[in-house]
């Protein structure tokens, strides 16, 4: 057949019209978009029954009440619980990704024992058997005292049942980590002569005094604290800050005092003589509980903290200083507040001091709206402790740190190598006490160290032998609310899933344990699960705890008002300066806590970390913070790679500049530098402050009080 | 779908007062966690991290001890468009209709497979509020065992936004008609982010209804395209037109000007009706 042009075209014409109007086209079209957007590698999320189960999160200290949303008996949402007296429906960015924590697949999941530099899976009973074994020979070889436990913090009955076992093996070596609330209970002591702790009526006070606390970025119990700060515009209640740095809490204060690093014991000195010397301070409470020191206090502090001198100290105008005392004596219920950052780590105790001044000065204790005197937790009713022989002599030995310090524990532990076994339960001690490398050093020389963690994190990975635990999620507990928080909640955490991994609550950990344990040792342990024990030890709280999720211990002030000892602050203890001399190292480092950088015992969630700007962390890299005017000094610009020195450590940063800091000081985010292989959206990223610091001991508390270090800054 | 019966539409936005929120990041985790948002190893580059809520930080460029910071959450701001009509930017140039105006609800969707990764929606969004699939999500090992059947996981090659949480507002409607109610209670529908956040800063609810708080905190001009008649309150780049349904609130001047750019001595004119006569 000859193609002539007529029909050329006309064929031509005739095939595009009908794959014009053939569907052919396009449904191919159609389908080749539907397969490129089914891959099988994108989850399909299966669908079914919602219910919601109530827990309560335990991942810091603030013990929210969570609702958490399941399908099918799956949890895909955590929420805030409405009817939850601490946080009521609101929720913080930690406990929303909660569920990152459950499913990470870098969690430990099942017993390991060390071999050489590795781990071994092995059973539960052979690890349990395994730690039974060494404690008892330990104990039999006489050195019961030199076994060890470390818990994140020692309130509820997980803490106590560690304890327990330690009193039954004959050890007063329990510690928890050191924050903020073991300086106040110092100050308490110091200052009260009582044992307890000190909470705070921040929803009901009218005037804020906070000196450098993160009250809005995870100090105290964070949602709380949320709530309180959104309500001072109602309230008409007033926010101070004191800081050298513009911070959250700064920010949202109606003044930002920036005040020089580590002056904030003179300021409040300082208005504390301007209260005294106007006769501001409270009249009834002067008569009926200023006790020893008052007349000596008034003189110390009419020599050394006028506002004129204290002005040239802190930076502060003395007219300021003046003001903000006189409306702080004036208000009806103001409140001081101490405690750096998150309150994660403790401080001085002449600045706790200093600060409580205040408050007893303006008669706010255990009133509505201040100073809550609480007494030590004590719902829980433990039968007492079998001792045998070897127990009731080791008991007598006293505790290797006098002070409770965990940091005091580790430097004898490092120095004296004496500690022959080491527990160590929700804690991260080798990430989160300042000079980590040498706490890293010290656990090493531990012969022998058990880990209770969910995760790898830098101290289980020093471990001999773990039993790795549930995760909060999947855990039964119950968690008296701590720090800083003026009404006592007790929060029962429920499991919301079966256990993801092969792991135990560490409860019945430590029942297994004393069980395998012959004589007084598992006698102390009557109980057969963790579950029997929580519901015989927590008593009249057990039928609250277990019908609403949560008993409210205690919802208003106390009554009494105890008697008020000024000897310790007019003795006028010296600052606690920090390490480093100013000819070495012209500038000052500070740990910057933020909220959404989990700083603690775990370290942050994808989610958590995907929330951190890029003026903080970029790649792999951490950002200091520094005013233009120190960049310039310092020969630096924005986003320069720089080498920060301190007498601890160097480390490669890089600069962010920001005009809110004071010159002369560095900020350096907390909660960064995690060295967790397995889990690499969150490991690698940054750099451990705590490994360019080192504590530093206050001799007047025997806690660490280091608040920052000298250091210097130059471009790589 | 166009459903102008007058009187019916519901017109949901969101009121953000900043004077509350601390910038703790509650929103957008609430926002990832409930919308099956995915994450890489490092999302410190971002542009390319997907964050349907993101909170910016802005400060008032004064030196020390003058400087003062703000927060700003920024979520979709559904424009409504010129005139207010439902022509927001992106739902005009997109060629697939894979984003569209919602009249009933004045939401902007969405669709995933209908979206091609043309991007033209994120050219012309001035809110960088959309963000592209450049790779597969890809869940660690277990981790998909958290995700909510109600929003569908997105593959490589679409854009996605935040919806309001529409499922949610799905959610509401059928729970309505079940109970044979005609409409959802204001407190039956509330995004993710609302629900969350710890200060209470975010409002959620309906603009066209003089009884949901969203309305008496911003007093939007119906006449006006809904802007603020209160002076502490403002839409961004409000003299686009695009018309959001996204409003701050400030009582500090500064944070209230850092919501346009304005010409040396042009604030002075419009700071307290934000170009409130419109043209």
């Amino acid at each position: 057949m000859k193609v002539d042009r007529r029909s050329f075209l006309g064929l031509g014409l005739g095939a595009a019209a009908g794959v014009a109007v053939s569907p052919v086209a396009w449904k191919l079209m159609d389908d080749s978009s539907i397969w490129t957007q089914n891959w099988p590698w994108t989850p399909v999320p299966r669908d079914g029954e919602v219910t919601f189960d109530n827990t309560v999160c335990s991942l810091c200290p603030g013990n929210c009440g969570l609702s958490v949303r399941k399908i099918d008996g799956r949890p895909v949402k955590i929420e805030g619980r409405d009817d939850y007296p601490v946080n009521t429906g609101g929720v913080c960015l930690h406990g929303v990704a909660g569920l990152q924590y459950l499913y990470d697949p870098s969690r430990i999941k099942s017993p390991l024992k060390r071999i050489g530099d590795t781990f071994e899976q092995i059973s539960w009973d052979e690890a349990l058997e395994l730690v039974a074994t060494k404690l008892a020979e330990i104990r039999d070889a006489g050195k019961a005292d030199s076994i060890a436990c470390v818990t994140n913090h020692g309130m509820g009955t997980v803490p106590g049942l560690f304890q327990r076992l330690l009193t039954a093996l004959g050890s007063n070596n329990f510690l928890s980590m050191d924050t903020m609330d073991k300086a106040w209970e110092k100050t308490l002591e110091k200052m009260h002569g009582v044992h307890g702790t000190l909470g705070f009526d921040l929803e009901n006070a009218e005037f804020i005094l906070s000196f450098g606390t993160g009250f809005i970025e995870g100090w105290g119990s964070p949602v709380s604290n949320f709530k309180a700060n959104s309500s001072r515009k109602e309230r008409g209640a007033a926010l101070i800050q004191v800081e050298p740095r513009l911070s959250n809490t700064a920010a949202a204060a109606d003044t930002w005092l920036a005040a020089n690093p580590n002056t904030e014991a003179d300021l409040a000195l300082a208005m504390a003589n301007v209260i005294i010397s106007n006769n501001l301070y409270n009249t009834g409470y002067y008569v009926s509980g200023f006790g020893p020191g008052f007349d000596e206090l008034a003189a110390m502090l009419k020599e050394n903290y006028s506002p004129e001198a204290v002005a040239k100290t802190t930076g502060i105008d003395a007219a300021v200083i003046v003001d903000i005392a006189k409306r702080f004596a004036k208000s009806n219920a103001p409140v001081a507040i101490a405690g750096k950052g998150k309150g994660s780590t403790p401080g001085s105790a002449r600045e706790f001091a200093a600060v409580h001044l205040l408050n007893c000065l303006a008669g706010n204790i255990n009133t509505k709206g201040g100073a809550w005197i609480l007494s030590p937790q004590d719902y829980e009713q433990w039968p007492a402790v079998e001792m045998d022989e070897v127990a009731s002599q080791a008991i007598e030995k006293p505790a290797m740190d006098p002070a409770g310090s965990v940091a005091g524990f580790f430097a004898k532990a490092g120095a004296e190598k004496t500690v022959q076994a080491l527990l160590i339960s929700d804690a991260n001690p080798c990430y989160a006490l300042n000079d980590a490398k040498a706490i890293t050093k010290a656990v090493q020389d531990i012969p022998f160290v058990v880990s209770f963690s969910s995760f790898m994190d830098e101290t289980t990975r020093q471990a001999d032998v773990v039993l790795p635990s549930h995760t909060f999620l999947e855990r039964t507990e119950d968690l008296p609310s701590a720090a800083g928080m003026a009404r006592r909640v007790t929060g029962l955490a429920t499991p919301v899933i079966a256990p993801v991994f092969n792991t135990k609550n560490p409860g019945d950990a430590i029942l297994a344990i004393a069980k395998a344990m012959e004589g007084t040792v598992g006698e102390s342990f009557p109980w057969e699960s963790y579950e029997e024990c929580l519901e015989a030890v927590t008593g009249d709280l057990w039928s609250d705890l277990s019908d609403q999720g949560y008993a409210a211990v205690q919802e208003t002030a106390p009554a009494t008002r105890p008697s008020v000892d000024f000897s310790f602050v007019a003795q006028n203890p010296a600052p606690v300066e920090a390490e480093g001399t100013e000819a070495d190292f012209s500038l000052i480092l500070v740990p910057l806590d933020n909220v959404r950088i989990a700083t603690g015992s775990v370290a942050s969630s994808p989610f958590a970390v995907k929330t951190v700007p890029d003026t903080v962390l970029a790649g792999k890299d951490s950002l200091v913070e520094m005013n233009p005017e120190t960049a310039r000094a310092n020969k630096l610009s924005q986003g320069d790679l720089a080498v920060l020195e301190t007498p601890k450590g160097k480390a490669t940063v890089k600069v962010n500049l920001f005009e809110g800091i004071m010159p002369g000081v560095i900020g350096m985010p907390r909660g960064l530098g995690h060295a967790m292989e397995e889990n690499r959206y969150v490991s690698g990223k940054g750099v451990n402050i705590n490994e360019l610091m080192g504590p530093v001991m206050d001799a007047a508390s025997g806690l660490d009080a280091a608040w920052g270090i000298r250091a210097k800054i130059s471009r790589a | 779908m166009k459903q102008d019966k007058h009187g019916k539409n519901h017109k949901f936005g969101m009121v953000v007062d900043l004077d509350k929120c601390t910038g703790c990041g509650s929103c957008m985790v609430a926002c990832m966690s409930e919308n099956n948002v995915p994450f890489k190893e490092d999302e410190s580059r971002k542009k390319d991290s997907i964050t349907w809520m993101r909170v910016y930080k802005i400060t008032n460029g004064k030196s020390f001890p003058e400087t003062e910071i703000c927060y700003m959450p920024r979520p979709c701001m559904h424009c409504g468009g010129k005139g207010d009509h439902g022509h927001s930017p992106c739902v005009s140039v997109c060629p697939a209709v894979a984003t569209d105006y919602d009249h009933s609800s004045g939401i902007v969707s969405q669709i995933y497979t209908r979206c091609f990764g043309c991007r033209y929606c994120m050219g012309a969004c001035p809110y960088h509020a959309r963000y592209f699939n450049w790779w597969d999500p890809k869940w660690p090992e277990g981790m998909e065992n958290y995700l909510s059947p109600d929003v569908s996981p997105r593959m490589r090659g679409v854009v996605e936004k935040c919806s309001f949480c529409f499922h949610r507002y799905q959610e509401a409607r059928d729970r309505a008609y079940v109970e044979e109610r005609d409409d959802i209670e204001e407190q039956e529908y509330q995004t993710a982010c609302t629900q969350a956040c710890p200060a209470g800063a975010i409002t959620f609810g309906d603009l066209n209804n003089p009884d949901h708080e969203v309305y008496q905190m911003v007093e939007p001009d119906a006449h006006n395209c809904g802007k603020p008649k209160n002076p502490k309150a403002f839409r961004l780049l409000e003299r686009l037109q695009t018309n959001p349904k996204v409003y701050y609130i400030s009582e500090r001047e500064w944070v209230r000007k850092a919501g346009d750019n304005y010409l040396e001595g042009e604030w002075e004119k419009v700071k307290n009706n934000h170009g409130n006569d419109h043209e």
